[in-house]
């Protein structure tokens, strides 16, 4: 196993790190609020002369988004970061990365959109784009931020795959805290990445391509979008197995979901991203105190979604809590409650699951309402009815 | 014109992975094989005895539809597979050697100012 190298860092200066490690040829981005100091820090590379990217800043989100597809088509590898309101922007341009099957690769530190004006944590930027067609792997520590950045490239370029990664990170609480981990060589990195091989290079003027043709008035635009599915649902086999290299090189595990405790669990809680840290932590103050035995699911990658994985996981559990950090407005539950109910609808016995959002807009998580959410469980478990509708956690 | 490289023949019967990811299209300067001309309404027709050859229909057609041979325009000087008939020529013309007529009717001798 290769050395590794022990720094601590914030969250951001460990995905700049991965970054610079995986040499994009271009990055575009626009270096004002509210983008993260992922790009500041990567101006520095740049400045220092440590990188040989064309860094390229550009005049809003939306064009550093289009800056990325173009220079994609070109046969550059692409990276960019951004957050909030600057993911939102960018939505348009997100559709045409996936469907033109660009494999860029976008940090985003997950923050709340307005109104009312909002810089803190939550899912809200990144579950409105959960449908754009990337890829989304998410992080609870700087360290796994900074393994998804390096798996992202080999999972977007993979032949198998061909399409844009997104790695999240929870704003402030992982993207501005210092925390602890590990980097490993850059000649580790390269070799585990890669050059990135274009088949359809504009730049390849030898073999001459157009990109972004139309696809209307009776063409196959309706089969376009059914090889991109296919080219998602493929590349959750590619995930796992660059998980597992990975994992095998820095010797850190990597799941499409990762849980805690559930071998002797009743009841489980599924979380993304850092506040499966508290969930886990109260898990086991309960179970030291003889109290519910509680497991944990977090989920590292949410597009494309581990369903069977998930359903596999919470088989015969007596109550289930979802955690979620962003609201589907309208809908029965969160996001991820959405999605957990479905993947778990085709059980034979039916698992009770209650949703809960909490943490919009940075909301503290505190352990004491882990603690509320975990009564909860412990009641349905023992028979208690569960509850309808979603319940806003801590909120007065 | 020569027959493209890329088949696409049989377009209408592939499946969805017979298709070029990200609907690339792997061939250039294919758009001539997609013959535009049929969308023409009213088709130009150029007087030679007027024309004083300054080219400038040349310059402004947007479709490429005007030939030019040793510098000067060709008598058979309109691409009728791919002019959609806009008459930007026509107007542009300085000397109205460019007369627009409706498809299905022949140019009339002596009408051409009425």
């Amino acid at each position: 196993m290769p050395e590794q190298k022990t720094i601590a860092a914030t969250g951001n200066i460990f995905v700049a790190e991965a970054m610079r490690q995986c040499a994009p040829d271009v990055m575009a981005a626009y270096p004002i609020t509210p983008q993260t100091t992922i790009v500041e820090e990567y101006a520095k590379y740049v400045a220092q002369g440590k990188v040989h990217t064309e860094y390229v800043t550009v005049e809003s989100e939306h064009s550093a988004m289009s800056a990325c597809v173009g220079a994609s088509a070109a046969g550059a590898r692409v990276m960019t970061a951004t957050s909030s309101q600057g993911l939102a922007l960018m939505w348009e341009v997100l559709h045409i990365a996936s469907g033109m099957r660009l494999p860029i690769i976008m940090a985003n530190a997950n923050r709340a959109l307005s109104a009312p004006i909002n810089i803190h944590c939550d899912h809200s930027d990144v579950m409105g784009a959960r449908d754009t067609g990337w890829l989304i792997l998410f992080a609870e520590t700087a360290q796994e931020a900074y393994d998804n950045t390096i798996m992202a490239c080999r999972i977007a370029e993979d032949p198998d795959v061909l399409l844009p990664v997104m790695t999240c990170l929870d704003g402030f609480i992982t993207t501005h805290s210092i925390d602890r981990g590990q980097t490993i060589d850059d000649a580790t990195v390269a070799a585990f990445v890669g050059e990135r091989k274009p088949e359809y290079a504009l730049l390849d003027t030898a073999n001459p391509v157009a990109h972004g043709s139309f696809a209307g008035l009776g063409g196959p635009f309706f089969e376009f979008k059914r090889s991109q599915r296919d080219a998602i649902d493929r590349s959750k086999s590619v995930v796992e197995r660059v998980g597992k290299e990975w994992s095998e090189i820095v010797g850190r595990p990597f799941g499409l979901i990762e849980t805690w405790g559930l071998e002797d669990a009743d009841v489980a809680v599924v979380v993304i991203g850092s506040s499966a840290g508290n969930a886990r932590h109260v898990a086991r103050q309960l179970r030291a105190e003889g109290g519910t035995k509680a497991g944990v699911v977090k989920i590292r990658c949410f597009r494309p979604f581990p369903s069977r994985e998930l359903a596999a996981a919470l088989k015969g559990m007596k109550a289930v809590a979802v955690l979620d950090r962003a609201e589907s407005f309208g809908a029965e539950g969160g996001p991820l409650f959405l999605e957990t109910r479905s993947a778990l609808y085709d059980l034979e016995i039916r698992v009770p699951v209650v949703d809960y959002v909490y943490g919009l807009g940075g909301a503290d998580v505190k352990l004491e309402l882990m603690r509320q959410m975990y009564a909860d469980l412990s009641d349905i478990a023992s028979g208690a009815a569960a509850p309808e509708g979603l319940r806003y956690l801590g909120a007065r | 014109m020569s027959d493209p490289k890329w088949d696409i023949s049989r377009i209408n019967e592939w499946k969805a992975e017979e298709f070029p990811r990200g609907a690339v299209i792997p061939e250039a300067g294919n758009s001539k094989y997609y013959r535009t001309g049929g969308w023409r309404s009213e088709r130009p027709v150029r007087d030679p005895k007027v024309c004083t050859q300054c080219l400038l229909c040349w310059i402004v057609c947007p479709d490429s539809a005007i030939r030019v041979a040793d510098e000067k325009i060709a008598e058979d000087t309109f691409d009728y597979d791919h002019c959609k008939g806009c008459g930007v020529c026509s107007n542009e013309c300085p000397v109205d050697a460019i007369t627009m007529v409706p498809e299905g009717c022949e140019l009339i001798e002596g009408e051409k100012d009425a």
